[in-house]
């Protein structure tokens, strides 16, 4: 059978929609950080889209997406290498609607979630992490924490494999498109390294000011737009579901940033571009799970209780102490939580899903599903992360040394600084790449 | 010869620039600096942490001139930088016992 060709276009375009959100993370979250690590901040985002394209073409869709090995916990190696994908029979033809899409497209799509959901936890370590121990980490914590988390959530028994993954199948808690596959997953995993990684140099005491706002507007914007592609996307089709995906993303993360705004004008007196733009994403995250279960009314209640929420929630470092740099937690395990659950209590039968929630009176069977699965999520991914960590802290060390830190991990470890500043800068040019390392080199 | 250095709002630099060029002052040094006086410095919020910023963005004007016209140039700068305001800045003198033009090696007041 052919597939689809309205439904592959919809999905090829949609997945590199989402690819582009990985470089919109990069400027949202290298805004945030002072000038000394943008660089360093943005390379944890790319290192990640490199690492992970190559693990998931090895083995990663196979352990995601491969028939279940058991318990629906995780796949087998049926797809390593993408083994027999290039000429396989369409995925999820519907018979008079719809002849499916290819494999591939399906590959390609779902690698691109595991690549920002690894990006997304870079910013629990900004400014103190060795980028090879963040590598490490990165490829570690894909395989035994993402891969088989989105095996749970996202394989449907018989789409790619005959037996899928526990939650989906099982438990049948309502996650569209990741809020607790991507978004608890990250944010328990930013906060478990958050802790292994310990304080920057300074937290709570000196001022450490997004170095260009700028670049987080325009990042928070590319995110939006990529969003369409990770929301709508999931509908895995160009029909229904996926414009009701859409207009539910709008809405929820126009509310969102509303809430966000209103929330820091009541408490601290200002309306700020960083409180817009962080609004903007945490009404994404918490949509992400709810756009095919809610109606627009309720994507807007969604995104306007994860608004103020996560306003609120991104104060508890300074509280308890524990230095999640740029909110991974405060945005996306709170907006991931807020999201998944909300499904429970906002979700109508009306909706693609079509389920209802407490509201609506389906009585509290969605929602309970609903809190086991981020339940699950959030402590598997937060109890792997903090091990994984700590080995890798005990073993070749994961923070850079306290001088380096200071100075600016850019310079540092990536021997490169984001601006010049300055036009006395004593420069020089000489062709010694290649001769001892750039340290030594500028040390000479 | 005195050196006169002037911390002023970095927007009047160009009301004191011209003030200075209708006197007969040819040439000043011109660099960004910062600090505070009783002015003290502001508040930032960023995702609900308040930061002080203490040191406010100023403009430091260098001029070097005869003795004789020291307290004409301090007067052209106090009153051409002036808003009325806190945070107007300062205008001192200090003694130079040498200036040298690199170009042609002139010394001392022909070298103004």
């Amino acid at each position: 059978m052919t597939p689809s060709s309205g439904d592959t276009a919809w999905v090829l375009t949609s997945a590199a929609l989402v690819l582009l959100m990985t470089p919109g993370l990069a400027l949202f979250y290298g805004g945030m950080v002072r000038a000394k690590s943008v660089l360093n901040m943005m390379m944890m985002s790319f290192g990640a889209l490199g690492l992970i394209s190559v693990l998931w073409v090895l083995y990663g869709y196979s352990l995601s997406f491969g028939n279940d090995a058991g318990g629906g916990l995780v796949g087998n190696f049926d797809f390593v290498g993408l083994k027999g994908l290039m000429s396989a029979a369409p995925l999820g033809g519907v018979a008079g609607e719809s002849a499916g899409i290819p494999p591939l497209a399906f590959v390609g799509f779902q690698a691109v979630f595991a690549i920002i959901t690894v990006a997304l936890i870079s910013g629990a370590i900004a400014d103190r992490a060795k980028f090879s121990a963040w590598m490490v980490f990165a490829g570690v914590w894909a395989t035994v924490v993402y891969f088989p988390v989105a095996h749970w959530v996202f394989a449907f028994d018989g789409y790619t494999g005959e037996v899928g993954g526990w939650i989906a199948n099982d438990l049948k808690a309502i996650d569209f498109a990741g809020g607790t596959a991507v978004h608890i997953n990250a944010g328990a995993a930013g906060l478990a390294l958050a802790l292994v990684l310990g304080k920057r140099i300074g937290f709570g005491k000196e001022a450490m000011r997004p170095h260009n706002l700028t670049l987080v507007m325009i990042g928070a914007g590319l995110l939006w737009f990529g969003w369409f592609g990770f929301n709508a996307g999931s509908a895995l089709g160009a029909g229904n579901t996926a414009a009701v995906a859409w207009i539910n993303t709008m809405a929820a993360t126009a509310a969102a940033s509303l809430a966000w705004l209103a929330t820091e004008k009541i408490r601290d007196g200002h309306a700020t571009s960083l409180g817009a733009a962080s609004g903007v994403v945490a009404g994404l995250v918490a949509i992400t799970p709810a756009c095919s279960s809610v109606n627009a009314v309720g994507a807007i209640i969604v995104g306007a209780v994860a608004g103020v929420l996560c306003a609120l929630a991104v104060a508890l470092k300074f509280k308890w102490g524990y230095d999640d740099s740029l909110d991974v937690v405060g945005v996306h395990l709170v907006g991931g939580i807020a999201g998944t659950l909300l499904i429970g209590v906002l979700a109508t039968k009306d909706a693609p899903a079509g389920v209802d929630g407490l509201l609506y009176g389906g009585g509290v069977d969605q929602l309970w599903r609903q809190a086991v699965a981020a339940g699950a999520v959030l402590v598997f991914s937060f109890v792997l992360a903090y091990v994984i960590g700590t080995i890798i802290d005990k073993t070749m060390g994961f923070r850079i040394p306290d001088d380096a830190e200071v100075t600016g991990i850019d310079l540092t470890t990536h021997a490169e600084s984001a601006y010049e500043l300055g036009s006395v800068s004593g420069s020089g040019f000489h062709t010694g790449a290649g001769v001892g390392t750039a340290k030594e080199r500028v040390d000479a | 010869m005195k050196l006169i250095t002037a911390v002023i709002k970095p927007f009047k630099l160009d009301d004191v620039k011209s003030a200075l060029e209708s006197f007969g002052v040819h040439g000043i040094t011109v660099t960004e600096a910062s600090g505070y006086g009783r002015q003290k410095g502001h508040t930032e919020v960023y995702r609900g942490a308040e930061y002080t910023v203490d040191l406010v963005p100023k403009v430091r004007v260098e001029v070097l001139v005869d003795d004789a016209d020291s307290d004409d140039v301090i007067e052209v700068i106090t009153k051409s930088a002036q808003t009325g305001r806190i945070g107007d800045g300062k205008v001192w003198s200090t003694p130079v016992d040498t200036v040298v033009r690199v170009r042609t090696g002139e010394r001392g007041v022909d070298a103004l």
